[in-house]
């Protein structure tokens, strides 16, 4: 059984100019220990779909329709307390930005004992010991003198990880990180992901890893899903949709994407833009740019279709693609 | 033609805006924003629908006088022989009629005509003074803003003395001045831009100090440097480029700091610094009450009284509505 | 159309000769402590050396790219050579001329003319209260070069097409529209005096991979149709493959290396070039299992002595911690390249 289960996640903001659906039927699962990536560009709906899972939607945004379901139980329409002791014990959390996660006014040993005491039954000592250990466990020289430094005093790749040790101290089965590598430089970027990812591999955390790099998706993810309009474009193995993507969408994604193996003449660029939310088109979202749209497109949405390695929502992999017309 | 076109298009703007979405959706603000209009009209428009002109000497008559608002019944009323609370004789006198709707007071003056009159004017000080506060504040926060350094701290702390003088005192230290040099009968003509100045002179640090912590987060922007790259003129930049970005904080403080300039005059005026009794504001209606107040004539300064505080809560009410209007993370 | 004012007595630029010349370029910011806290703390202000001699040259019609992680001072150069800041030491010569201290009015407004910047933030680099046809005017109208309303209308509505955009869209505001197409905007606005230098500074950083090859797309596109010249400042390695011809890494205000992009991607020699391309995650490459570099960018207020790379790089020795390497040529792969490190010079790597 997955350890995540998402079915059909609808989230809604009601607007002065109506309702509007950011989040339109969304499915994955995680299982134990994997890590998922999720991928889109700004304004698919990713960082959403994160916010939902874990309870921190900003009101009026709600979760209009559809369960999540962790080891089994429904996470999504619990009361505020409850969903408060799931959070942080059961599933951690990495967003972005390192300098706004981190109180400025406290140490970190401070906020590091303050999250352990919160999910654990330990002693202020215990919990200090537990601090200096994982500060040692993501790489802090001088651990149990660093307890008593503020967050100003270290640098934006070591906040990052005294994020992580935070999201990692309470042994949440899962770990939710938005954008942990964006605001970081590139040769920091890669000790973060290095260590997040021998931190999962070694205490069986799953991931899901909310990005547009995909870069890091690929060094990172056992599987990826592509997000569009609030949609799900293709999900399957990372080398699957990174190499041989079965959507047209993740198939444009991809070839976009300038790579330092060679000089190409011209990127191959997908014209128009992404629909808003409230101006998302009936049907597939993505067939007013695709270059294989035909009738069906336009007028059903489609589901995932199975293909060889992945799952794609395009009606090119559905029974009916041959009797549609352009 | 063209303006026209443009007027529409400003109309449909201000049509689909979220401002006037925001303003219909709570009752509140609706209800202040039409009593408010309402006043401003019938003040504007005091010349002809009062039905008396209270500063004409020949239109007052001594035998209106004390006359108590329509609504009562049991006005006190000036008999021969003293003051005296009658049911039955005078009684004919001690009602309320509707030619002076809201009573007369001790000249004869019809209160309602005086109260339109004395809303006029204590607009035009409000309106006048915030014009002056924002003409200095922005200027002097846009210099402050853009050049930093030695200018910025210089005039910073000569705004942080400013703070510390209130209002009532520039206008007590500029009237006495004004008084001590000039004709009695110039200095009540002169005392409108008196008290519009000083009031301005107190209003203006708030405005400096917004507009400048604006200038300070627009100065930096990229499209600041676009425009010095291609050369233009520091004063060019300021105007042209940051002023219009600084301009909503602007709007929601002069909205609120109206009341409080129209409060500051009324106050000056009660104290008898402010606008002279020939030219009679809100302010000298309730101080000219006053003395009246326990002898029974409550009506002349409670009427003024009342108007005032509708005025300043209908416009304290739209400050505060227009300042969450504006407010972009409120939205 | 003729310029207004005396021409610069100089010829323009002789045929071969850069359109754009650096040489130690430096720029140093003092950074002080609040005065109470030197006065009775007794702190001394610091230097912070965001440009710290730095040489290159673009001839006309290349793209130089200057690649660096944050703080490494290329945004600094670019609004150096923009003018925006007054250089500390070093030169700036546009079109042969000499920027920093131009002769008179004429020649200042003639160096002027020669370049634009497009900047990386969509949305701070457009004022919000503009229009769109008001803000690409204003080179135009800045610079003199055209008079009548109907003609700027004109040129507006030409460059508006030519970025892919369509001539109604003057009439908006810039927040109705996205950041890709507000970049498009910017680049018109850039072009609207047809300079010959256009300073790029992170122009698709803060867009999205599609949008973001769009505007590469179309930033090639017009230099090949209008013979630009481009410094293009990235942090993102991939995106520079893409559009240079030639390559300067910087580190700490430091060049580290320059070289033709293709000599630099196929054999890189300096030891931070290296660390750059080792750890890029590339989809198409991906290195699942890999074991980064350790350390940190040092604070650049307390830069190392020597060569600024020193404490991270594996090859460093007591030459390495007490002398700074200048720029030599040295041999890479199958061309040359200039790079600033001892080891690269005794042979060592």
């Amino acid at each position: 059984m997955a350890l995540l289960e998402v079915r059909d996640l609808r989230v809604e903001i009601p607007t002065r100019r109506g309702l509007l659906t950011i989040l339109d039927g969304v499915s994955f699962e995680i299982a134990q220990g994997e890590v998922l990536g999720l991928v889109g560009e700004s304004g698919a709906g990713k960082s959403i779909s994160g916010l939902a899972i874990i309870g921190l939607l900003e009101p009026p945004a709600r979760i209009a329709g559809g369960t999540v379901t962790l080891d089994g139980r429904r996470i999504d329409n619990l009361q505020r307390e409850e969903m408060r002791k799931i959070r942080g014990a059961r599933i951690g959390t990495i967003f972005q930005d390192p300098l706004t996660s981190l109180n400025p006014l406290y140490t970190i040993g401070r906020q590091l004992v303050e999250t352990i005491q919160t999910h654990t039954h330990l002693t202020n000592r215990q919990a200090e010991a537990r601090a200096a250990d994982l500060l040692k466990q993501v790489g802090i020289p001088a651990a149990e003198s660093r307890l008593n430094a503020y967050p100003h005093e270290f640098s934006g790749g070591m906040r990052q990880r005294v994020v992580i040790s935070l999201a990692l101290c309470a042994e949440p089965v899962l770990v939710i990180a938005d954008e942990p590598t964006t605001a970081l430089d590139v040769s920091i970027q890669a000790q973060i992901i290095a260590l997040l990812k021998r931190l999962c591999r070694e205490h069986r955390t799953a991931v899901l890893l909310i990005t547009h790099d995909m870069g890091v998706i690929a060094e990172t993810a056992d599987r990826v899903a592509v997000m569009y309009a609030g949609r799900i474009a293709e999900i399957g193995p990372v080398g699957a949709v990174v190499n041989r993507p079965k959507h047209p969408y993740s198939a444009g994604l991809m070839g976009s994407i300038p790579t330092v193996e060679r000089r190409l003449d011209k990127l191959p660029q997908i014209k128009g833009a992404m629909p808003r939310p409230g101006a998302v088109p009936h049907g597939c979202a993505f067939a007013p740019r695709c270059g294989y749209s035909r009738d069906l497109c336009r007028a059903e949405r489609p589901e995932l279709y199975a293909t060889e390695e992945t799952r794609s929502a395009c009606f090119q992999y559905d029974k009916r693609w041959e009797k549609a017309h352009a | 033609m063209a303006a026209r076109t443009a007027l529409g298009r400003l109309f449909g703007r201000v049509r689909q805006s979220d401002l006037l979405w925001s303003f219909r959706s709570s009752k509140t603000t609706m209800v202040a924003g039409v009593v408010v209009g309402v006043m401003f009209l019938a003040s504007f428009l005091a010349p002809w629908i009062a039905p008396q002109d209270p500063y004409d000497p020949a239109s007052l008559s001594l035998s209106d006088a004390m006359k108590p608002p329509v609504f009562s019944d049991r006005g006190f009323w000036l008999c021969p022989g003293g003051y005296e609370l009658r049911e039955g004789a005078c009684a004919e006198e001690a009602k309320g009629s509707w030619q002076f709707p809201l009573g007369t007071d001790d000249q004869g003056r019809d209160l309602l005509s005086t109260i339109l009159y004395g809303t006029r004017l204590s607009l035009v000080v409000g309106f006048a003074s915030i014009a002056l506060a924002m003409v200095l504040g922005i200027g002097l926060g846009l210099l402050s803003g853009y050049a930093g350094g030695a200018l910025d701290a210089f005039l910073m702390r000569v705004a942080d003395v400013q703070l510390t003088i209130p209002a009532i005192l520039i206008a007590l230290t500029l009237d006495g001045i004004v008084r001590g040099i000039v004709s009695t009968q110039r200095h009540e003509e002169i005392a409108l831009f008196v008290i519009v100045f000083s009031i301005g002179l107190s209003l203006w640090v708030q405005f400096a100090r917004t507009v400048r912590g604006s200038v300070m987060v627009e100065r930096t922007k990229d499209y600041v440097a676009a425009a010095r790259i291609i050369g233009v003129s520091s004063g060019g930049i300021m105007l042209r480029h940051i002023l219009p970005n600084t301009l909503g904080p602007v709007f929601v403080i002069s909205t609120i700091n109206l009341a409080v300039a129209i409060i500051t005059e009324a106050t000056l005026s009660f104290l008898g610094v402010g606008l002279p009794p020939t030219q009679p504001s809100l302010g000298t209606l309730i101080r000219v009450g006053n003395d009246y107040l326990f002898s029974g004539e409550w009506w002349i300064t409670v009427m003024p009284g009342i108007a005032l505080a509708v005025l300043i809560l209908g416009v304290n009410l739209l400050g505060d509505w227009l300042r969450d209007a504006l407010n972009p993370k409120l939205r | 159309m003729p310029e207004a004012g005396r021409l610069p007595e100089k010829p323009a630029a002789e045929a071969g000769r850069p359109l754009l010349e650096v040489e130690n370029l430096a720029r140093y910011f003092r950074v002080m402590a609040p005065w109470v806290e030197r006065l009775l703390g007794g702190k001394r202000p610091k230097m912070l050396k965001a440009v710290d001699g730095v040489s290159f040259a673009i001839p006309t019609g290349r793209t130089l790219a200057i690649v660096g992680e944050s703080g490494c001072g290329k945004s600094t150069v670019a609004r150096l050579v923009a003018g925006l800041y007054r250089p500390t030491d070093g030169t700036i010569r546009i079109d042969g001329l000499d920027a920093v201290h131009a002769k008179n009015a004429a020649e200042r407004r003639h160096i002027r003319r020669q370049l634009q910047m497009i900047f990386q933030d969509p949305m701070a680099s457009l004022n919000p209260r503009w229009r769109v046809r008001d803000i690409i005017a204003e080179p135009i109208r800045a610079f003199g070069l055209v008079k009548s309303r109907t003609e700027i209308e004109r040129q507006v509505a030409e460059l508006l097409t030519h970025v892919g955009l369509a001539p109604i869209d003057g009439e908006k505001f810039p927040h109705e529209f996205s950041g890709g197409q507000r970049q498009r905007i910017s680049i018109a606005r850039a072009l609207s005096s047809r300079p010959r230098l256009l300073l790029c500074d992170e122009p698709t950083s803060a867009l999205d991979v599609s949008v973001q090859a769009q505007i590469l797309n179309l930033m090639r596109d017009l230099q090949r149709e209008m013979g630009l010249t481009y410094l293009f400042i990235s942090h993102n390695l991939a995106v520079v493959r893409h559009m240079a011809d030639r390559i300067a890494v910087m580190y700490l205000g430091r060049i580290a290396e320059t070289a033709e992009a293709d000599t630099l991607f196929a054999a890189p020699r300096h030891p931070y070039t290296r660390l750059l391309l080792e750890t890029i995650p590339d989809p198409l490459k991906p290195k699942r299992d890999r074991e980064p570099l350790a350390g940190e960018v040092p604070n650049p207020l307390d830069p190392p002595p020597g060569c600024a790379f020193n404490p991270r790089c594996p090859f460093a020795n007591d030459r390495c911690r007490a002398e700074r390497p200048e720029l030599k040529r040295a041999r890479a792969g199958k061309g040359w390249a200039e790079v600033a490190c001892h080891a690269v010079e005794e042979g060592r790597i």
